[in-house]
């Protein structure tokens, strides 16, 4: 199963390598990890989601998280009430007369065409992790070039 | 100052009074400064060594033991030792040199990254980047290092931080806002496992290492009395409970005492008091104690529920949890039928072994802890030297019996013994070892006699990695791979060094040779040619529940 956890981290060199090494040390591989500074300088957020094989061990996972000195705290929204998202950018071949029917995909999500020269548009879209898989379904239609995510960030309820 | 001086004088403020290590290209500044000041300091012929005698002093002394080494390979050395102490919780600081600060990352000589080598075997570590935060960071280093759940803590300099001067600027306090160990028992959980206590019919308490840690032995001793529970060991725990105590079941699982795992087995209530359940304890984990509900008491919240389903956890330091425990019992259940039943597994399965022609290496044991009183301190190096030892010497005194237990590290009795005598002068320190393990810190021989650290070995020569062999004869039909060694004249090679060797062959030879090293003051080689096929028994076959034990004496 999925699991979206957040780590609130002190913001040091080494600490995202204590963190990632509890996974990897367990032959966990991280799904996706967006790591930024909250508005306190000196603590930095890590949102993570990992797919547990087994909960048990993603369970001593997080008891060890809890063990680092630098995190303060560690929490699991599986089971929380939460908002997430998750921003891509995708380039998308696009000639003129396929511009209208980009715009027309787009339009059905939060999101928007950022640039279109040279035969080539770049769409930025955010939302939840269904409909980004959505919107992407979608785009295949056109010929994807590029893709970037961001990984999701979560927040409480 | 520089940072070499605000380094030693911040150890000192510490009340470091001993160091081990050895020095090198990164660390110069350091032993330059080292050389005026008033900390002892060990020099070992090999940086694993400076580790394990630095865990050994700790482990002895309860006190943070401290080690140092220069960058690249001398800190790598480190990392056995590191590891070790960190299996075993042992509060340590271990500090290394690096390379100067602007070359790291561009393969200098002797460079290792040895922050990123080290953080999964140390408790936290420290890469030092300016030398305004050295003071901190050991201040800092100390305390993650000697509380909570102990464990090693690394600090690394740089040589140009070494260098670098700056103001001395002691802090009063330390303050880390994510790290706060929990000190006490939550009274709610105080309060349902004193109820599931006063129920429980066949209660047990299974003691590890946690109790030594903590200097619980009193309260251990106190709570098994006021609740009339039974008190079985794990490696790690050995001497938290004394084994002349009617209650005492000695150490359980793959080779504990038969009554032990028996007892365990059939218990309806498991009190576990700094124990972590591991694998060589449970045996087979799906096996394990059937009937018995768990009280789980550890200041780490990562150990309980690990491996077995606890009942009830209680997060806290040993000493303070049993002592809260303590205030609330009031009575205790009914037990007398089963300390009754306990009684009569001990007289059914005792702990035996069956003399042959040759020295039988639990005679040696027995023949040390006779003539020593039970009051050596014991280090073991690892096999069937360490379980032997841990059957057969009477275990009285915690902070005595001192075991890498986690880790399983061979080499690591001869300089952790060492670091006991270091600490303790007066004391006869023993190094119960086997002719493989010897081997790999023998060098150390160097080290005792130039400093007077006279602790005597008692090697169990079979001339074979015992164990191992054991396990062959055992499961692989005996074929004994690669575990029949040629070794030295262990005579000749201590004298070699200036230390004194005493060959041991027949069993009359055993006790006039063993007050003999007593009596001797130098390092001392007890080379005992003892029975080389004799097994440790009982044993659990690895995988089995822990009352399938074989070897027929059980």
């Amino acid at each position: 199963m999925k699991h979206t956890i957040s780590v609130l981290v002190e913001n040091k060199f080494g600490v995202l390598a204590r963190v990632a090494g509890l996974f990897s040390a367990r032959g966990y591989n991280i799904a996706s990890l967006a790591v930024s500074e909250t508005m306190d300088p000196e603590i930095s957020y890590m949102t993570i989601v990992v797919d547990a094989k087994d909960e048990k061990i993603l369970e001593q996972i997080q008891k060890q998280l809890n063990k680092l000195i630098d995190v303060i705290t560690v929490t699991d929204f599986t089971k929380k009430e939460h908002v997430e998202r998750e921003l891509v950018l995708v380039k998308v071949g696009c000639s003129l007369k396929d511009k209208a029917r980009l715009k027309k995909v787009i339009e059905k999500y939060v999101g928007k065409i950022i640039q279109c020269k040279n035969d080539t548009a770049i769409i930025e879209a955010v939302g939840e992790q269904a409909q980004i898989k959505q919107l992407l379904a979608e785009l295949e239609k056109f010929t994807v070039k590029e893709l970037i995510r961001t990984g999701k960030i979560a927040i409480a309820q | 100052m520089n940072g070499a001086q605000i380094l030693i004088e911040s150890l000192k403020r510490e009340g470091v009074e001993v160091m081990f290590g050895y020095p090198g290209g990164q660390v110069l500044q350091i032993f330059d400064k080292l050389y005026d000041s008033s900390i002892k300091f060990i020099l070992v012929r090999h940086e694993q060594a400076a580790a394990h005698a630095a865990d050994g002093y700790s482990r002895a002394t309860g006190k943070v033991g401290v080690c140092l080494a220069t960058s690249g390979p001398g800190a790598t050395n480190l990392t056995t030792g590191i590891a070790t102490a960190y299996m075993d919780s042992i509060p340590m600081v271990a500090i290394t040199g690096q390379v100067k600060s602007f070359l790291i990352g561009n393969d200098a000589f002797q460079e290792a990254d040895v922050t990123g080598i080290t953080r999964p075997i140390t408790k936290h570590n420290f890469l030092v980047k300016d030398a305004k935060d050295l003071a901190r960071i050991v201040r800092e280093a100390f305390y993650i290092a000697s509380t909570g759940r102990p464990g090693p803590v690394l600090i690394d300099i740089p040589s140009d931080v070494q260098t670098q001067e700056t103001d001395f600027i002691w802090p009063e306090t330390v303050q880390i806002r994510s790290y706060k160990p929990t000190l006490f028992g939550h009274p709610g959980q105080i309060k349902k496992a004193i109820k599931l206590i006063a129920k429980s019919k066949k209660p047990i308490i299974y003691a590890g290492g946690g109790v030594i840690i903590s200097n619980a032995s009193a309260e251990l001793r106190q709570f098994s009395a006021a609740i009339k529970a039974p008190v079985t060991m794990t490696l790690m725990g050995l001497g938290s409970f004394p084994s002349n105590d009617p209650l005492c079941l000695g150490m359980l699982g793959m080779h504990g005492t038969a009554y032990a795992n028996h007892a365990i087995m059939s218990a309806d209530l498991i009190i576990a008091v700094g124990a972590r359940f591991d694998d060589r304890v449970t045996g087979k984990l799906a096996a394990f104690a059937p009937n018995a509900q768990v009280i789980h008491i550890d200041i780490d919240p990562s150990s309980i529920s690990k491996n077995v389903k606890v009942d009830i956890p209680i997060v806290g330091d040993v000493k303070n949890v049993l002592g809260q425990l303590l205030e609330e019992v009031k009575k205790a259940g009914d037990t007398s039928e089963w300390l009754k039943t306990i009684e009569s597994l001990k007289k059914k399965h005792p702990l035996k072994y069956e003399g042959k022609e040759k020295i039988s290496p639990q005679y040696v044991i027995e023949s040390i802890c006779e003539i020593t009183d039970s009051q050596a301190i014991l280090t073991t190096e690892v096999g069937q030297n360490q379980m032997w030892a841990a059957q057969w010497y009477n275990h009285i005194h915690p902070r005595s019996f001192i075991t890498s237990g986690g880790l399983g590290t061979m080499g690591f009795g001869f300089p952790a013994a060492m670091g006991v005598k270091v600490a303790f002068p007066e004391k006869t320190v023993f190094d119960i070892a086997g002719d493989g393990s010897i081997q790999m810190n023998i060098q150390e021989l160097a080290t005792c006699v130039c400093n007077k650290i006279n602790v005597k070995v008692a090697i169990l020569n079979n001339g074979y990695l015992g164990m191992v062999r054991q396990w062959q004869e055992l499961f692989y039909k005996k074929r004994y791979s690669f575990t029949t060694l040629y070794n030295p004249d262990f005579v000749k090679v201590v004298e070699a060094y200036g230390g004194v060797g005493i060959r041991v062959t027949k069993k009359e030879e055993v006790r006039p040779a063993i007050e003999k090293a007593i009596a001797t003051d130098n390092v001392v080689f007890l080379d005992f040619h003892v029975e080389p096929e004799e097994n440790v028994f009982p044993m659990v076959p690895a995988g089995e529940a822990i009352d399938k034990m074989i070897g027929g004496l059980a």
